[in-house]
């Protein structure tokens, strides 16, 4: 059965949510990736405002095609998180609930997210064009001059997720490679 | 000699970006039903489900089946007796590549230079492969690159002592490491032999070859056969949440070597699989 569940995350919703639980996401997202990480990251350093508020909020790793005209996105699926891993600690420090991407993470990020109880869900990397029909709505927020890879607020509508590390520090990539070779031994 | 404009080259070119983000392969459209009756982990059949539906969207609404529509690599397969005429060849290349990647909504994902890194926003240099061969036509391959797979391709110089068996250990390990990070499932081409930069030129001309085709060698096709069911047993599965489809297909090329060497390169593609072909 998929939870559905909305944006900003509670606390409740998010000790809710198991390794393995599909859910469906409604509400904003942010998105960025490697640039716009190493830029949040430097003004995290410096000690100055974020272009956004990220207690309680998701960021989607992804760097969208540009949208057609009346279109709010192009393809927007995942792209891979690891890269990501260099820069996660500080934001999930600075509250920031949920993660979503693809592949795995590192140790480090593991820590910080039961640390922090935040959330890593992943996209069905690879399918971008039927991604894209959740969007509902896109705006930019910072660094227009990344160009895919500006921070853009999307506004989904039951966006379909996997939950891969809970709060816990479960992760489903082990447990249903695990479960899978259970079933065929 | 039979001579060809540059303007033909860029419009080929331009078409052809964009018909491989748009169109998935039927090879691969072909694998997904016939794993999808093997699979037995439901979510990795849901998974596959999914694909095949994403790459009906994306063909019905002319738009990218990734975000990720890659850096252009371009096969030139050029007849010795054609003379191209009408301006260099690069450019027009460069200039095919720019029209598509702009008129097609695709996403422009090149940096000028690798530590700098500042978009060119035209998604262009294209990586090119110019070879010379006989006759008076022109074969081009357009073939995007995702790199979400390009950064969990791998490069070994082995001993001539490791052997084929050395050859499977190093792709098993290439692609349990890669695990879910390449959006299984995936295609994998594997070079071995040449050179260190001809092992890695030759795993990603694997990657052009059809997965329905194998390879011409009767040995060389039986491993790439054994090689897929090795990959198929890690579990990795759809997305790497667990099941039987890991890999849809394993291609080999191969090339003469050095008495000291055993190079070999895998280069890991996901499902896309993005390549399209037209002959001037």
């Amino acid at each position: 059965m998929q939870k559905k569940i909305t944006t900003p995350l509670t606390n409740e919703c998010i000790e809710n949510l198991k390794a393995g639980d599909s859910v469906l996401l409604t509400g904003y997202i942010y998105t960025a990736r490697d640039a716009a990480h190493k830029r949040l990251v430097e003004l995290i350093e410096k000690g100055e405002d974020l272009p956004f508020d990220v207690e309680g909020q998701i960021i989607y790793y992804v760097g969208p095609t540009p949208a057609k005209e009346g279109m709010p996105i192009g393809s927007a699926g995942p792209t891979t998180s690891y890269r990501m891993d260099p820069y996660t600690p500080a934001l999930l420090d600075k509250g920031l609930k949920g993660m979503i991407g693809k592949g795995k993470r590192s140790l480090e990020v593991v820590e910080s997210m039961k640390k922090n109880r935040a959330v890593y869900f992943a996209a069905i990397g690879g399918a971008a064009a039927l991604t894209a029909k959740c969007v509902k709505e896109s705006e930019l927020v910072a660094y227009e001059d990344l160009g895919a890879e500006a921070i853009r607020r999307l506004y989904v509508e039951d966006l379909p997720l996997i939950v891969v590390i809970d709060a816990e520090g479960n992760n489903y990539y082990e447990i249903g490679q695990q479960e899978y070779k259970k079933s065929i031994e | 000699m039979r001579e060809v404009h540059v303007s033909k080259i860029t419009e080929i070119i331009k078409k052809l970006c964009m018909d491989a983000n748009y169109y998935l392969g039927d090879d691969i459209k072909n694998k997904f039903y016939e794993f999808k009756e093997k699979e037995t982990s439901k979510l990795g059949k849901e998974i596959l489900d999914i694909l095949i539906n994403n790459s009906e969207i994306a063909e019905k609404e002319q738009m990218p089946m990734c975000q990720d529509t890659g850096m252009a690599v371009v096969f030139m397969e050029i007849g010795q007796d054609v003379h191209i005429v009408g301006g260099n060849i690069e450019d027009a290349i460069n200039e095919g590549v720019r029209q598509g990647y702009i008129e097609g909504y695709l996403r422009k994902s090149v940096v000028k230079d690798p530590l700098d890194r500042v978009n060119t926003k035209d998604n262009t240099p294209a990586i090119v492969h110019y070879n010379i061969v006989p006759g008076d036509k022109i074969k081009i391959t357009v073939a995007p690159k995702g790199f979400g797979s390009e950064n969990m391709s791998r490069l070994k110089m082995l001993k001539p002592a490791d052997g084929v068996e050395g050859v499977k250990r190093f792709v098993l390990e290439t692609v349990k490491e890669a695990g879910p990070n390449p959006c299984p499932p995936i295609v994998v081409g594997i070079g071995i032999g040449g050179t260190f930069e001809k092992a890695a030129f030759l795993a990603k001309k694997a990657l052009l070859r059809s997965i329905d085709e194998e390879n011409k060698n009767p040995y060389y096709a039986k491993l790439e056969k054994e090689i897929l069911d090795e990959i198929n047993k890690l579990g990795i599965g759809p997305q790497g949440f667990g099941g039987l489809t890991t890999c849809l297909g394993v291609n080999i090329e191969v090339y003469a070597t050095h008495i000291a060497g055993l190079p070999v390169a895998v280069n890991i593609n996901c499902h896309a699989t993005r390549h399209k072909e037209a002959i001037i």
